[in-house]
């Protein structure tokens, strides 16, 4: 146990020592204290943010977008992505069309979303819906068309209706790639949130970030962007842990 | 007895010959419907943006957009923004490859390398870097320094993670035999090790050609200026749609184009591998 506890430590020392020469290089004023606020004012200003309830409300604004888009994507991608690789005459038409949208830079439709439905929640879980779901689409596409064809027979000539057979069947043996693309979906969510918010907002964690920053509110600025970074990291992790969970039947 | 052999060798190869041309209908087959399915979606684009049924703000139809397009082309706004935009991704891009495979492959060298920048690269990689945008135009100014250096802080993390992965993943009996007939570290690692891992390297430079588009164009979204980005920005604070459009149009085009040349390149390089094999 302490031998595991000393592990951990000394792994993640390196962390803590770039922590301390951060407030260290500040308190000197090795680096300017503007342009890097010391570590702990930083925290004393999340303190604030919090107590004033405004990182809260911002974080609950972005939380919401943020979640809406990305189950929209895997809902609508999911499906989608499973019906390309069971009914082929889908799959030589729409493939084409995932083909020519899956290397699209997705930041080029923060302006398009912009224009259709404005400043608010509905242009951020549009960008995130459209953003993430190519990747969830493939992800389950290929899963799906790995599934074994002895099983899916099988599964038919025991009189499985066709809905059945994709719930049953073909849903478990794809649900590894499937994951995976959910993964990279995350990850794009956070990624096309915080942008979208940074350039046009009035709402949510990048709108906070761009308010703090202009207003020369840097140590809340620091706290702000390193918030929404430990939640993406935390979010990747907590995925990783119930992707395992998920696929513990697979061993 | 010779006779039943011939016909069952010719019935084989009368099989092989069909199935080749299964094959061959088949890709033929999916190219064109693949390139019906894009004519549709043009098409459907065109009637729907014409049909009344939304306002020309919301979607202008192809043809408008497309002699945007052409007009940006002709007076060479569209070849100094696209320039500019490449230029950033491509600099980013190139900083992170090379960095990138420095810093995974001097990991794999040292052990105190390797505990330093452990922890750092593992909780970095799943961070959305772009929320630290505010922080590099408070340190670098709104210019091109601060835009590379943001797509250079996105993209390095999976060049990194690739390059270990694939030094890991080389052959012991390689290296083994190598040192035996008397070869150099450094030898070694420019004849053995980097080759051996340039499958897996080059799967982390295709994970970060795409990413250092996206956040070179979100970067001049975010700070204005030249550039793809900022001028789908730019036509979006003056409501001008069909500019909208035009650069996603120019934004897709060049995102297929470079994700191809990527993909040819890979197969470029890795002739010798296995992968490659039977194309």
């Amino acid at each position: 146990m302490t031998h595991a506890i000393r592990q951990t430590t000394l792994r993640y020392l390196p962390l803590v020592l770039i922590a301390l020469g951060w407030e260290v290089a500040a308190r000197l004023n090795i680096i300017d204290t503007l342009a890097l606020p010391p570590l702990s004012s930083v925290a004393v200003a999340w303190v604030d943010l919090v107590r004033d309830g405004e990182l809260i409300d911002n974080g609950i604004a972005s939380l919401y977008r943020g979640s809406a888009g990305l189950i929209l994507a895997v809902a609508v991608g999911g499906g989608l992505g499973l019906c390309m690789a069971r009914w082929r005459l889908l799959d030589v038409f729409v493939n084409p069309l995932v083909e020519l949208f899956y290397p699209l830079p997705k930041s080029a439709l923060i302006p398009v979303t912009v224009l259709w439905l404005g400043f608010g929640d509905g242009s951020k879980i549009l960008l995130i819906f459209l953003g993430c779901m190519i990747p969830v689409t493939i992800g389950a596409y290929n899963g799906a068309r790995g599934s074994d064809h002895a099983l899916v027979w099988s599964a038919r000539s025991m009189g499985a209706r066709r809905l059945r057979v994709m719930w049953d069947v073909v849903m478990p043996s794809a649900l590894p790639e499937l994951l995976n693309g959910i993964r990279t979906a995350l990850a794009l969510a956070f990624i096309l949130l915080v942008s979208s918010e940074l350039i046009v907002s009035q709402k949510g964690f990048g709108y906070l970030i761009g308010y703090l920053g202009s207003t020369g509110a840097y140590e809340g600025m620091y706290a702000v962007v390193l918030t929404v970074a430990i939640l993406g990291f935390a979010a990747d992790r907590i995925y990783q842990f119930l992707m395992q969970r998920l696929l513990r039947w697979r061993e | 007895m010779a006779r039943v052999e011939d016909q069952t060798t010719l019935a084989q190869a009368q099989a092989n010959i069909s199935q080749d041309a299964l094959r061959r209908l088949d890709s033929v087959f999916r190219t064109g419907a693949g390139v019906f399915s894009i004519l549709l979606l043009l098409i459907a684009w065109e009637v729907f943006a014409r049909s009344g049924r939304v306002t020309a703000f919301m979607l202008p139809p192809f043809s408008v957009v497309a002699e945007r397009i052409y007009a940006d082309a002709i007076s060479g706004e569209l070849w100094r923004n696209l320039g500019v935009t490449m230029v950033r991704a491509m600099a980013g891009f190139v900083i992170a490859a090379v960095g990138g495979v420095t810093l995974g492959t001097l990991m794999s060298r040292s052990k105190i390398v390797h505990w330093f920048f452990d922890p750092i690269i593992s909780v970095g990689f799943p961070m959305p870097k772009i929320a630290f945008l505010p922080i590099i135009i408070l340190w670098l100014g709104l210019y091109d320094t601060a835009k590379i250096s943001i797509v250079v802080l996105d993209a390095i993390f999976p060049v990194v993670t690739a390059t270990l992965a694939g030094i890991a993943g080389v052959d012991k009996v390689l290296l083994w035999s190598a040192r035996n007939m008397g070869a150099r570290d450094n030898a070694i690692m420019w004849q053995i090790v980097l080759p051996a891992a340039l499958p897996q390297i080059l799967t982390g430079l295709q994970v970060a050609l795409p990413i250092a588009l996206i956040v070179a164009i979100i970067a001049e979204m975010a700070m204005g200026g030249y550039g793809l980005g900022g001028a789908m920005m730019t036509a979006s604070r003056y409501a001008n749609s069909p500019a909208v459009f035009a650069g996603i149009v120019e934004i897709a085009v060049v995102g297929y184009a470079l994700i191809k040349a990527m993909a040819l390149i890979r197969h470029r390089l890795l002739v010798w591998h296995e992968e490659t094999a039977g194309h």
